[in-house]
């Protein structure tokens, strides 16, 4: 196998996207997506089920995508990654069932990864400098929200703090259905915010109080504000008046863009890493990539954002990180892996 | 020579061939740990009919009736591996298997097959025997029908813990001989709409 700059096909089923992406070594040769997203609007949120059964009728056609797009052929390849973990459990078995036949037949490596050091790996294939650690990292998205700290991305990876309740993505959409609007929220809060002052309504700030830091310091909870919005909303409601929509949405998006760059930053200022990396769908959100920008400058922190189409769940990022573990010398997983939905960040390969 | 797959209710990996019949077979009646066997069966068949990918003509895939999670994971293993190996991918219904076992061993007159659907369900067909290529004769089924109310054999009930794969890339074997591929859609058997139930994702834990 070319250690140096290993080809690799990764498969990424752990949600809605089915992704499946080439690279060569560092260099992206394709990010080929399908997504079942459309299907999903009509019930508010990903529905396991549907998910599944999208990725098996999406797998084969993304891949023959991905070969077409970085245009070469199965042969050609050195290994095959695939996430393993944490994700839908139904979801993340189509991608392991079909990323182990497909090793086995083309007789190359499997690397197992994990889905959220994924994440960071995306990094990995930006054309400016490598990427450095230690760094912190907050990986944000329907599915996720989690603040790690990577001092060695295919050998050390902490976990210093997750939702414990809603992801950040799921505040979004939750609060896009309270105030009327379709699904995916992100998107749409984002367009009722135009023009909306994000100071008009002081909305909670989940987990930031001196003693929920104590337990809580780099936690995160939404569902608090969620239903924060809902009661202000209702009020506003009975006593008659009309919601403010875009005053609401701004000032939930603060609330939300607030707690996550505050608590991202303090991790970095608190254990001295003055590098910061944002990943997840949830990136896509402009005010959090200003914030950031703004409170990371200030802070005298870099900020790294890979491109969004590599921050949204995809396979690229899968076969980043394989190609990493290959090229740091990992050995292949053993062919008895399962599908994780609970997989530690600490678990960088099974 | 086929590889042939089934997860619609254990494991099954079968290497077949039209002269020689089934010259591997591996598998298990769990039915909880698809996608962790699925590979290590595949690469166990193989090494035991001593044959490398390249040498195979095609993968055979138990379509189910079965319980989705499970089945989709050799479905997903099946075509992966076919376009693996540039070959197509022949679907067969997973029930036919048990069938074509149960006739080929002596077994005689109307079968019914029956396998666990899940929530107090099963998957129900019923077979009059092999026709003049020595493939099963379906007369009714695949379907759903509650546990405890399966319509009354015309002839024997087979209970199925296990689809023997190896039957499966028979069927595909005497079909192909026979020119009659396909033998079913490539669709897989799921007999049952998807739930709603929205995700709760779960936390990572520490
Ligand atoms: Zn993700």
């Amino acid at each position: 196998m070319n250690r140096d700059a290993p080809l690799v096909l990764g498969i990424e089923t752990s949600c809605d996207e089915t992704g499946v992406g080439i690279v060569r070594g560092t260099t992206l040769l394709a990010n080929a997506i399908a997504s079942s997203m459309e299907e999903h609007a009509r019930y508010g949120g990903v529905v396991p089920e549907v998910a599944a059964r999208a990725h098996l009728e999406a797998l084969g056609p993304t891949i023959r995508a991905a070969l077409a797009e970085a245009s070469v052929t199965l042969d050609d390849l050195d290994a095959v990654a695939v996430t393993s973990g944490p994700g839908l459990a139904g979801a993340l078995m189509v991608g392991v069932g079909a990323a182990k036949a497909l090793s086995l037949s083309l007789e190359v490596p499997i690397y197992a990864v994990n889905h959220l050091v994924g994440h960071v790996g995306a990094d990995l294939l930006g054309d400016d400098e490598p990427l450095a650690t230690p760094t912190v990292a907050l990986l944000v998205s329907g599915g996720h929200t989690s603040l790690l700290l990577v001092r060695d991305l295919d050998s050390d990876v902490e976990l210093l703090g997750e939702t414990i309740d809603d992801a950040a993505g799921e505040a979004f959409d939750k609060v896009a259905r309270l105030l009327g609007l379709p699904y995916p929220g992100g998107p749409e809060i984002d367009r009722a915010a135009v023009g909306g002052d994000p100071d008009a309504i002081r909305f909670p700030r989940g987990l930031t109080r001196a003693n929920d830091l104590e337990r809580h310091r780099y936690d995160f909870s939404f569902s608090g504000l969620k239903t924060a919005v809902a009661r202000w909303v209702e009020q506003r409601e009975a006593s008659g008046e009309p919601v403010p929509l875009a005053d609401v949405a701004a000032s939930f998006r603060e609330a939300v863009v607030d707690v996550l760059v505050d608590k991202a930053i303090a991790a970095c200022a608190d254990l001295g890493v003055p590098r910061l990396l944002l990943g997840g769908g949830v990136v896509a959100n402009r005010r959090l990539r200003e914030v950031a920008e703004a409170r990371a400058d200030a802070a005298g922190i870099a900020l790294r954002i890979p491109p969004l189409s590599l921050c949204t769940d995809n396979g690229a990022m899968i076969a980043a990180l394989g190609a990493r573990l290959i090229m740091a010398g990992h050995e292949p997983s053993g062919l008895g892996f399962g599908a994780d939905s609970t997989l530690p960040v600490t678990d960088i390969q099974m | 020579m086929l590889l042939a797959i089934d997860t619609s209710t254990g494991t099954s990996v079968a290497v077949v061939d039209r002269d020689g019949g089934v010259l591997a077979e591996v598998g298990t009646d769990d039915t909880m740990r698809h996608a962790e066997v699925v590979g290590g069966f595949i690469r166990d068949a193989l090494a035991e009919a001593g044959v490398r990918p390249h040498a195979l003509s095609g993968v055979v895939s138990g379509m189910g009736p079965g319980p989705f999670t499970g089945l989709r994971v050799g479905i997903a293993a099946a075509r992966a591996f076919a376009l693996g190996i540039a070959r197509p991918v022949v679907p067969v219904v997973s029930h036919d298997a048990v069938a074509w076992a149960w006739y080929t061993a002596g077994g005689a007159g109307t079968l019914q097959v029956v396998t666990d659907a899940r929530r107090r369900e099963s998957a129900v067909s019923e077979y009059d025997g092999l026709d003049a290529d020595g493939l099963p004769v379906r007369a009714t089924g695949p379907a759903l029908a509650p546990r405890d109310a399966v319509a009354p054999p015309r002839g024997i009930r087979l209970d199925a813990t296990r689809v023997p794969a190896g039957a499966l890339g028979m069927i595909a074997e005497l079909a192909f001989a026979a020119g009659r591929l396909p033998v079913c859609a490539d669709e897989p058997l799921y007999l049952r709409a998807p739930d709603v139930t929205l995700s709760t994702p779960k936390r990572v834990s520490r």
